[in-house]
Protein backbone atom coordinates (compact mmCIF):
# COMPACT_ATOMS: atom_id res chain seq x y z
CA UNK A 1 0.00 0.00 0.00
CA UNK A 2 2.94 2.27 0.97
CA UNK A 3 4.78 2.05 -2.16
CA UNK A 4 2.02 2.77 -4.14
CA UNK A 5 -1.03 1.98 -6.88
CA UNK A 6 -1.21 1.78 -10.18
CA UNK A 7 -4.27 4.48 -10.04
CA UNK A 8 -5.10 5.96 -6.91
CA UNK A 9 -8.40 5.24 -4.67
CA UNK A 10 -9.23 8.74 -3.51
CA UNK A 11 -8.56 10.93 -6.24
CA UNK A 12 -10.17 14.43 -6.02
CA UNK A 13 -10.46 16.94 -8.48
CA UNK A 14 -11.16 20.68 -7.91
CA UNK A 15 -13.15 21.65 -11.32
CA UNK A 16 -12.96 25.79 -9.93
CA UNK A 17 -11.90 28.31 -8.03
CA UNK A 18 -14.75 30.02 -8.51
CA UNK A 19 -17.73 29.91 -5.42
CA UNK A 20 -20.40 31.77 -4.21
CA UNK A 21 -19.02 31.26 -0.81
CA UNK A 22 -16.21 32.24 1.16
CA UNK A 23 -15.75 29.97 3.83
CA UNK A 24 -13.33 31.08 6.42
CA UNK A 25 -11.43 28.00 6.68
CA UNK A 26 -11.69 27.41 2.58
CA UNK A 27 -8.31 24.93 2.17
CA UNK A 28 -8.19 25.95 -1.57
CA UNK A 29 -8.69 29.47 -0.75
CA UNK A 30 -11.66 29.82 -3.46
CA UNK A 31 -13.23 32.46 -4.55
CA UNK A 32 -12.65 33.82 -7.85
CA UNK A 33 -12.14 31.97 -11.25
CA UNK A 34 -8.24 31.19 -12.37
CA UNK A 35 -8.21 32.17 -15.97
CA UNK A 36 -6.04 29.46 -16.55
CA UNK A 37 -8.97 26.52 -16.10
CA UNK A 38 -8.92 23.69 -17.94
CA UNK A 39 -11.00 23.99 -20.73
CA UNK A 40 -14.21 21.62 -21.06
CA UNK A 41 -12.12 19.69 -23.72
CA UNK A 42 -9.18 19.01 -21.36
CA UNK A 43 -11.08 18.45 -18.41
CA UNK A 44 -12.91 15.55 -20.84
CA UNK A 45 -9.14 14.27 -21.78
CA UNK A 46 -8.38 13.98 -18.19
CA UNK A 47 -11.62 12.31 -18.07
CA UNK A 48 -10.65 9.94 -20.72
CA UNK A 49 -6.61 9.55 -18.88
CA UNK A 50 -8.83 7.92 -15.78
CA UNK A 51 -11.11 5.87 -17.07
CA UNK A 52 -8.16 4.18 -18.76
CA UNK A 53 -6.36 4.33 -15.63
CA UNK A 54 -9.63 2.22 -14.06
CA UNK A 55 -9.68 5.02 -11.82
CA UNK A 56 -12.81 4.01 -9.70
CA UNK A 57 -14.49 7.10 -8.88
CA UNK A 58 -12.98 11.02 -8.77
CA UNK A 59 -14.25 13.46 -5.80
CA UNK A 60 -15.27 16.62 -7.65
CA UNK A 61 -14.79 19.64 -5.47
CA UNK A 62 -13.82 23.47 -5.91
CA UNK A 63 -14.55 26.11 -5.31
CA UNK A 64 -18.37 25.61 -6.12
CA UNK A 65 -17.71 22.74 -8.95
CA UNK A 66 -21.87 23.09 -10.06
CA UNK A 67 -20.24 27.17 -10.93
CA UNK A 68 -18.86 25.55 -14.25
CA UNK A 69 -21.24 25.95 -16.82
CA UNK A 70 -19.93 22.51 -18.53
CA UNK A 71 -20.41 20.95 -14.61
CA UNK A 72 -23.82 18.16 -15.70
CA UNK A 73 -22.01 17.54 -18.67
CA UNK A 74 -18.24 16.68 -17.30
CA UNK A 75 -20.30 14.19 -14.85
CA UNK A 76 -22.37 12.53 -17.59
CA UNK A 77 -19.00 12.74 -19.57
CA UNK A 78 -17.10 10.46 -16.42
CA UNK A 79 -19.81 8.52 -15.79
CA UNK A 80 -20.69 7.45 -19.33
CA UNK A 81 -17.06 6.37 -19.30
CA UNK A 82 -17.43 4.09 -16.27
CA UNK A 83 -15.66 6.80 -13.65
CA UNK A 84 -18.07 7.28 -10.81
CA UNK A 85 -18.78 10.76 -9.29
CA UNK A 86 -18.67 11.92 -5.64
CA UNK A 87 -19.39 15.62 -5.66
CA UNK A 88 -19.20 18.15 -2.96
CA UNK A 89 -21.56 21.22 -3.09
CA UNK A 90 -22.81 23.86 -0.78
CA UNK A 91 -26.36 23.12 -2.41
CA UNK A 92 -27.17 26.53 -4.24
CA UNK A 93 -27.53 24.77 -7.19
CA UNK A 94 -29.24 21.52 -6.24
CA UNK A 95 -33.25 22.49 -6.75
CA UNK A 96 -35.59 19.72 -6.93
CA UNK A 97 -35.33 19.27 -10.96
CA UNK A 98 -31.41 18.68 -10.27
CA UNK A 99 -32.04 16.25 -7.36
CA UNK A 100 -34.50 14.62 -9.39
CA UNK A 101 -31.77 13.78 -12.23
CA UNK A 102 -28.86 13.05 -9.70
CA UNK A 103 -30.92 10.12 -7.81
CA UNK A 104 -31.63 8.32 -11.61
CA UNK A 105 -27.92 7.50 -11.51
CA UNK A 106 -26.36 5.02 -9.56
CA UNK A 107 -22.83 6.63 -10.46
CA UNK A 108 -23.11 9.55 -9.18
CA UNK A 109 -22.97 10.31 -5.30
CA UNK A 110 -23.88 14.26 -3.19
CA UNK A 111 -21.78 15.54 -0.36
CA UNK A 112 -23.50 18.50 0.87
CA UNK A 113 -21.17 20.74 2.98
CA UNK A 114 -22.26 22.02 6.31
CA UNK A 115 -19.96 23.49 9.07
CA UNK A 116 -23.02 23.82 12.38
CA UNK A 117 -26.09 22.13 12.76
CA UNK A 118 -28.18 24.96 13.11
CA UNK A 119 -28.06 28.18 11.13
CA UNK A 120 -25.90 30.34 13.45
CA UNK A 121 -22.80 28.16 14.34
CA UNK A 122 -22.84 26.89 10.35
CA UNK A 123 -23.25 30.74 9.31
CA UNK A 124 -20.32 32.17 10.91
CA UNK A 125 -17.87 30.12 9.32
CA UNK A 126 -19.59 29.78 5.81
CA UNK A 127 -21.79 32.70 5.23
CA UNK A 128 -25.25 33.78 6.21
CA UNK A 129 -28.37 31.80 4.43
CA UNK A 130 -25.45 28.98 3.62
CA UNK A 131 -27.68 27.09 5.96
CA UNK A 132 -30.43 27.30 4.71
CA UNK A 133 -29.25 26.73 1.00
CA UNK A 134 -27.97 23.44 1.89
CA UNK A 135 -31.18 22.16 4.21
CA UNK A 136 -33.15 23.23 1.42
CA UNK A 137 -30.76 20.94 -1.44
CA UNK A 138 -31.11 18.24 1.51
CA UNK A 139 -34.55 18.24 1.38
CA UNK A 140 -34.86 18.54 -2.20
CA UNK A 141 -32.37 15.08 -2.33
CA UNK A 142 -34.75 13.37 0.00
CA UNK A 143 -38.12 14.55 -1.84
CA UNK A 144 -36.34 13.27 -5.03
CA UNK A 145 -35.58 9.33 -3.28
CA UNK A 146 -31.65 10.04 -3.76
CA UNK A 147 -31.09 7.53 -0.81
CA UNK A 148 -27.92 7.77 1.31
CA UNK A 149 -26.39 11.31 0.03
CA UNK A 150 -23.62 12.54 2.49
CA UNK A 151 -23.84 15.40 5.15
CA UNK A 152 -20.06 16.20 4.99
CA UNK A 153 -19.32 18.47 8.18
CA UNK A 154 -15.01 19.87 8.85
CA UNK A 155 -14.74 19.27 13.02
CA UNK A 156 -14.02 22.52 14.37
CA UNK A 157 -14.10 23.82 18.14
CA UNK A 158 -17.40 25.21 17.49
CA UNK A 159 -19.10 22.25 16.26
CA UNK A 160 -17.85 19.28 18.20
CA UNK A 161 -20.52 19.83 20.60
CA UNK A 162 -23.08 19.03 18.29
CA UNK A 163 -21.81 15.44 16.96
CA UNK A 164 -25.62 13.97 18.19
CA UNK A 165 -27.48 17.23 16.27
CA UNK A 166 -25.38 16.33 13.01
CA UNK A 167 -26.24 12.53 13.52
CA UNK A 168 -30.43 13.70 13.91
CA UNK A 169 -29.63 15.55 10.75
CA UNK A 170 -28.29 13.05 8.60
CA UNK A 171 -31.18 10.90 9.48
CA UNK A 172 -33.66 13.24 9.25
CA UNK A 173 -32.57 13.38 5.22
CA UNK A 174 -31.65 9.91 4.96
CA UNK A 175 -28.26 10.89 4.70
CA UNK A 176 -25.30 9.38 5.83
CA UNK A 177 -22.98 12.15 8.16
CA UNK A 178 -19.50 12.15 6.87
CA UNK A 179 -16.97 13.88 9.06
CA UNK A 180 -13.70 15.18 8.39
CA UNK A 181 -10.56 16.84 9.94
CA UNK A 182 -10.16 20.15 10.03
CA UNK A 183 -6.30 21.39 8.01
CA UNK A 184 -4.94 24.35 8.48
CA UNK A 185 -4.69 24.68 4.19
CA UNK A 186 -5.58 27.19 2.43
CA UNK A 187 -7.48 30.06 4.49
CA UNK A 188 -7.51 27.37 7.32
CA UNK A 189 -3.70 28.30 8.01
CA UNK A 190 -5.16 31.60 8.86
CA UNK A 191 -8.05 30.06 11.38
CA UNK A 192 -6.54 27.42 12.55
CA UNK A 193 -5.77 28.98 16.20
CA UNK A 194 -9.25 30.07 16.29
CA UNK A 195 -11.41 26.77 15.07
CA UNK A 196 -9.13 23.44 15.77
CA UNK A 197 -10.63 20.99 18.12
CA UNK A 198 -8.96 21.22 21.59
CA UNK A 199 -7.06 18.04 22.67
CA UNK A 200 -10.30 17.12 25.55
CA UNK A 201 -12.59 17.75 22.09
CA UNK A 202 -10.56 15.22 20.66
CA UNK A 203 -10.86 12.89 23.09
CA UNK A 204 -14.54 13.20 22.59
CA UNK A 205 -14.73 12.97 19.18
CA UNK A 206 -12.56 10.13 19.34
CA UNK A 207 -15.01 8.25 21.37
CA UNK A 208 -18.31 8.89 20.16
CA UNK A 209 -16.96 7.82 16.35
CA UNK A 210 -15.67 4.39 18.05
CA UNK A 211 -19.53 4.06 18.85
CA UNK A 212 -20.61 4.70 14.98
CA UNK A 213 -18.59 2.77 12.59
CA UNK A 214 -21.22 3.44 10.29
CA UNK A 215 -20.50 7.54 10.20
CA UNK A 216 -17.78 8.07 7.50
CA UNK A 217 -14.84 10.23 8.33
CA UNK A 218 -12.64 9.63 4.71
CA UNK A 219 -10.23 8.02 7.13
CA UNK A 220 -9.23 11.24 7.92
CA UNK A 221 -8.65 11.02 12.15
CA UNK A 222 -5.64 8.06 11.96
CA UNK A 223 -4.16 10.37 14.26
CA UNK A 224 -6.82 9.61 17.17
CA UNK A 225 -6.28 6.25 16.63
CA UNK A 226 -3.09 7.19 19.38
CA UNK A 227 -5.68 6.78 21.88
CA UNK A 228 -6.02 3.53 21.98
CA UNK A 229 -8.24 1.41 19.72
CA UNK A 230 -7.64 2.12 15.74
CA UNK A 231 -10.80 3.76 14.04
CA UNK A 232 -11.81 1.63 11.11
CA UNK A 233 -9.97 2.46 7.88
CA UNK A 234 -6.74 2.84 6.62
CA UNK A 235 -4.69 4.31 9.25
CA UNK A 236 -1.91 6.09 6.87
CA UNK A 237 -1.21 9.31 5.48
CA UNK A 238 -2.22 8.56 1.83
CA UNK A 239 -0.58 11.27 0.04
CA UNK A 240 0.70 10.25 -2.91
CA UNK A 241 0.31 7.11 -2.55
CA UNK A 242 -3.25 6.15 -2.58
CA UNK A 243 -4.26 9.56 -2.21
CA UNK A 244 -3.99 12.94 -5.01
CA UNK A 245 -5.55 16.13 -6.17
CA UNK A 246 -5.82 18.07 -9.89
CA UNK A 247 -6.31 21.30 -9.32
CA UNK A 248 -8.47 24.09 -11.91
CA UNK A 249 -5.46 24.49 -13.82
CA UNK A 250 -4.24 21.42 -13.93
CA UNK A 251 -1.68 21.12 -11.56
CA UNK A 252 -1.22 17.81 -9.50
CA UNK A 253 -0.56 17.47 -6.07
CA UNK A 254 0.27 15.02 -3.41
CA UNK A 255 -3.09 15.77 -1.79
CA UNK A 256 -6.35 18.14 -1.78
CA UNK A 257 -4.34 19.86 1.70
CA UNK A 258 -1.27 20.57 0.56
CA UNK A 259 -1.79 23.02 -2.21
CA UNK A 260 1.95 24.38 -2.02
CA UNK A 261 4.59 24.11 -4.84
CA UNK A 262 6.68 21.64 -2.45
CA UNK A 263 4.20 19.09 -3.14
CA UNK A 264 3.58 19.75 -7.02
CA UNK A 265 4.15 16.34 -8.80
CA UNK A 266 3.17 18.17 -12.23
CA UNK A 267 0.44 19.22 -14.55
CA UNK A 268 -1.99 17.18 -16.40
CA UNK A 269 -0.98 19.57 -19.44
CA UNK A 270 2.56 18.01 -19.68
CA UNK A 271 3.06 14.89 -21.85
CA UNK A 272 2.53 12.09 -20.28
CA UNK A 273 -0.13 13.47 -18.64
CA UNK A 274 -1.82 12.19 -15.70
CA UNK A 275 -1.15 8.85 -15.67
CA UNK A 276 2.47 8.96 -16.12
CA UNK A 277 2.70 11.97 -13.19
CA UNK A 278 1.14 9.85 -10.77
CA UNK A 279 3.28 6.81 -11.73
CA UNK A 280 6.35 8.59 -12.46
CA UNK A 281 7.14 12.14 -10.96
CA UNK A 282 9.83 12.35 -9.14
CA UNK A 283 7.91 13.39 -6.18
CA UNK A 284 5.23 10.54 -5.75
CA UNK A 285 7.79 8.34 -6.69
CA UNK A 286 9.72 9.81 -3.64
CA UNK A 287 7.01 9.72 -1.55
CA UNK A 288 6.51 6.08 -1.88
CA UNK A 289 9.75 5.25 -0.03
CA UNK A 290 9.74 3.90 3.42
CA UNK A 291 9.88 7.20 5.13
CA UNK A 292 11.39 7.65 8.80
CA UNK A 293 9.41 8.18 11.80
CA UNK A 294 11.61 10.66 12.80
CA UNK A 295 10.50 12.27 15.97
CA UNK A 296 7.55 10.04 16.69
CA UNK A 297 10.23 7.19 16.67
CA UNK A 298 10.20 6.77 20.66
CA UNK A 299 6.56 6.70 20.76
CA UNK A 300 4.55 3.88 21.56
CA UNK A 301 2.22 4.86 19.45
CA UNK A 302 3.27 4.90 16.41
CA UNK A 303 2.03 2.03 14.84
CA UNK A 304 -1.45 3.74 15.12
CA UNK A 305 -1.27 7.42 14.56
CA UNK A 306 2.01 7.07 11.73
CA UNK A 307 2.87 10.38 13.05
CA UNK A 308 -0.17 12.00 12.07
CA UNK A 309 -1.22 14.15 9.20
CA UNK A 310 1.69 16.07 6.55
CA UNK A 311 -0.29 18.75 5.61
CA UNK A 312 -1.22 19.66 9.43
CA UNK A 313 2.57 19.83 9.82
CA UNK A 314 3.42 21.34 7.13
CA UNK A 315 1.18 24.56 7.74
CA UNK A 316 2.22 24.99 11.06
CA UNK A 317 5.63 24.69 10.60
CA UNK A 318 6.65 21.48 12.13
CA UNK A 319 9.04 18.94 10.30
CA UNK A 320 7.84 16.33 8.28
CA UNK A 321 9.25 13.75 10.31
CA UNK A 322 7.81 15.86 13.78
CA UNK A 323 4.32 15.02 15.19
CA UNK A 324 1.29 16.02 14.28
CA UNK A 325 0.15 19.79 15.89
CA UNK A 326 -2.94 18.09 17.23
CA UNK A 327 -1.15 14.86 18.76
CA UNK A 328 -3.20 13.65 21.19
CA UNK A 329 0.30 13.43 23.69
CA UNK A 330 0.64 16.92 23.44
CA UNK A 331 3.95 16.85 21.92
CA UNK A 332 2.75 19.03 18.61
CA UNK A 333 1.50 22.20 20.31
CA UNK A 334 4.81 23.70 21.53
CA UNK A 335 6.36 22.82 18.26
CA UNK A 336 3.45 24.94 15.98
CA UNK A 337 5.52 28.10 14.84
CA UNK A 338 2.95 29.59 12.25
CA UNK A 339 0.42 31.53 13.57
CA UNK A 340 -1.43 33.04 10.56
CA UNK A 341 -0.88 31.88 7.01
CA UNK A 342 1.57 28.87 6.51
CA UNK A 343 4.35 29.25 4.43
CA UNK A 344 3.47 31.61 1.47
CA UNK A 345 3.30 30.22 -2.21
CA UNK A 346 0.16 28.37 -2.26
CA UNK A 347 -2.63 29.69 -4.66
CA UNK A 348 -4.77 32.05 -2.89
CA UNK A 349 -8.27 32.45 -4.91
CA UNK A 350 -9.85 34.17 -2.08
CA UNK A 351 -11.82 37.60 -3.54
CA UNK A 352 -10.81 41.12 -2.65
CA UNK A 353 -13.47 41.55 0.03
CA UNK A 354 -15.56 38.92 1.23
CA UNK A 355 -19.05 38.31 -0.56
CA UNK A 356 -21.79 37.41 1.60
CA UNK A 357 -24.46 34.88 -0.34
CA UNK A 358 -27.43 37.17 -0.21
CA UNK A 359 -30.48 35.64 -0.93
CA UNK A 360 -30.65 31.89 -2.57
CA UNK A 361 -30.20 30.94 -5.90
CA UNK B 1 -26.77 -15.97 3.50
CA UNK B 2 -24.19 -18.48 4.09
CA UNK B 3 -21.54 -18.82 1.42
CA UNK B 4 -22.03 -22.19 -0.25
CA UNK B 5 -18.86 -23.52 -2.25
CA UNK B 6 -20.88 -25.96 -3.48
CA UNK B 7 -22.88 -22.84 -5.01
CA UNK B 8 -22.79 -20.72 -8.27
CA UNK B 9 -21.59 -17.15 -7.63
CA UNK B 10 -20.76 -14.49 -10.03
CA UNK B 11 -19.40 -10.58 -9.69
CA UNK B 12 -21.88 -8.26 -8.88
CA UNK B 13 -22.48 -6.04 -12.11
CA UNK B 14 -22.01 -2.98 -9.90
CA UNK B 15 -18.33 -4.01 -8.96
CA UNK B 16 -15.21 -2.61 -10.61
CA UNK B 17 -12.12 -5.06 -10.48
CA UNK B 18 -8.97 -3.03 -10.93
CA UNK B 19 -5.30 -4.93 -11.05
CA UNK B 20 -2.71 -3.59 -8.46
CA UNK B 21 0.90 -4.99 -8.06
CA UNK B 22 -0.47 -7.08 -4.78
CA UNK B 23 -3.58 -8.62 -6.84
CA UNK B 24 -6.77 -6.31 -7.06
CA UNK B 25 -8.76 -3.57 -6.14
CA UNK B 26 -12.55 -4.45 -5.97
CA UNK B 27 -15.51 -1.29 -6.26
CA UNK B 28 -18.74 -1.64 -4.94
CA UNK B 29 -20.93 1.27 -6.99
CA UNK B 30 -23.65 0.47 -4.57
CA UNK B 31 -22.49 0.38 -0.91
CA UNK B 32 -19.20 1.86 -2.28
CA UNK B 33 -17.24 0.13 -0.52
CA UNK B 34 -13.43 -0.79 -1.63
CA UNK B 35 -12.01 -4.31 -0.81
CA UNK B 36 -8.88 -5.80 -1.38
CA UNK B 37 -8.15 -9.11 -3.61
CA UNK B 38 -4.57 -9.86 -1.82
CA UNK B 39 -4.28 -12.62 -4.26
CA UNK B 40 -3.17 -12.81 -7.89
CA UNK B 41 -4.84 -15.95 -8.69
CA UNK B 42 -8.10 -14.54 -6.67
CA UNK B 43 -9.19 -11.99 -9.71
CA UNK B 44 -8.88 -14.25 -12.37
CA UNK B 45 -10.80 -16.89 -10.14
CA UNK B 46 -13.34 -14.36 -9.82
CA UNK B 47 -13.68 -13.31 -12.76
CA UNK B 48 -13.86 -17.17 -13.93
CA UNK B 49 -16.39 -17.88 -11.10
CA UNK B 50 -19.67 -17.25 -14.04
CA UNK B 51 -18.25 -20.27 -16.11
CA UNK B 52 -18.72 -22.59 -13.32
CA UNK B 53 -21.95 -24.02 -11.43
CA UNK B 54 -20.17 -24.23 -8.56
CA UNK B 55 -17.29 -22.32 -6.75
CA UNK B 56 -15.34 -25.58 -6.16
CA UNK B 57 -15.54 -26.37 -9.86
CA UNK B 58 -14.15 -23.47 -10.95
CA UNK B 59 -11.38 -24.32 -7.86
CA UNK B 60 -10.31 -27.43 -9.99
CA UNK B 61 -10.40 -25.65 -13.43
CA UNK B 62 -8.12 -23.16 -11.91
CA UNK B 63 -6.02 -25.54 -11.19
CA UNK B 64 -5.81 -24.51 -7.23
CA UNK B 65 -4.19 -27.61 -5.43
CA UNK B 66 -6.98 -28.57 -2.58
CA UNK B 67 -4.88 -27.51 0.52
CA UNK B 68 -5.33 -23.95 -0.54
CA UNK B 69 -8.82 -24.36 -1.04
CA UNK B 70 -10.12 -23.29 2.62
CA UNK B 71 -7.73 -19.75 2.19
CA UNK B 72 -9.63 -19.24 -0.90
CA UNK B 73 -12.95 -20.32 0.43
CA UNK B 74 -12.73 -17.84 3.16
CA UNK B 75 -11.82 -15.23 0.88
CA UNK B 76 -14.36 -15.84 -1.42
CA UNK B 77 -16.73 -15.82 1.65
CA UNK B 78 -15.94 -12.60 2.75
CA UNK B 79 -16.61 -11.18 -0.48
CA UNK B 80 -19.89 -12.22 -0.35
CA UNK B 81 -20.88 -10.89 2.55
CA UNK B 82 -19.86 -7.37 1.14
CA UNK B 83 -21.59 -8.32 -2.01
CA UNK B 84 -18.92 -8.32 -4.40
CA UNK B 85 -20.01 -12.07 -4.94
CA UNK B 86 -23.61 -13.10 -5.07
CA UNK B 87 -25.25 -16.53 -5.83
CA UNK B 88 -26.11 -17.04 -9.32
S1 LIG C 1 4.26 11.38 19.16
FE1 LIG C 1 3.92 11.12 16.98
S2 LIG C 1 3.25 8.98 16.72
FE2 LIG C 1 3.04 9.51 18.89
S3 LIG C 1 0.94 10.13 19.12
FE3 LIG C 1 2.13 11.99 18.78
S4 LIG C 1 2.08 12.33 16.56
FE4 LIG C 1 1.41 10.22 16.94
S1 LIG D 1 -1.28 15.03 4.21
FE1 LIG D 1 -2.92 14.88 5.72
S2 LIG D 1 -4.76 15.24 4.54
FE2 LIG D 1 -3.17 14.74 3.08
S3 LIG D 1 -3.31 12.53 2.76
FE3 LIG D 1 -1.83 12.88 4.39
S4 LIG D 1 -3.01 12.70 6.27
FE4 LIG D 1 -4.45 13.02 4.61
Amino acid sequence: MKSGLDAPICLTWELTYACNLQCVHCLSSSGQRDPRELSTVEAEAVIDEMARMQVFYVNIGGGEPTIRPDFWHLVDYAVDRGVGVKFSTNGSRIDAEVARRLSESDYVDVQISIDGADAETNDSIRGEGSFETATTAMGNLREAGFGDFKISVVMTRHNIAQLDEFAALAERYGAQLRLTRFRPAGRGAETWHELHPSNDQQVELYHWLLDRPEVLTGDSFFHLSALGEPLPGLNLCGAGRVVCLVDPIGDVYACPFVLHPDFRAGNVRDSGGFASIWRQSDLFTEMRQPQSAGACATCGQFDACQGGCMAAKFFTGIALDGPDPECVNGFGEDLVVVNSAGPAGGPDHSRPTPVRLGGRR
Amino acid sequence: MKFDADGAYRLHPKVAIRPEPFGALAYHYDNRRLNFLRAPELVALIESLSDHDSVRQAFRAAGIESHRWPAFETALASLAESEVLVPS
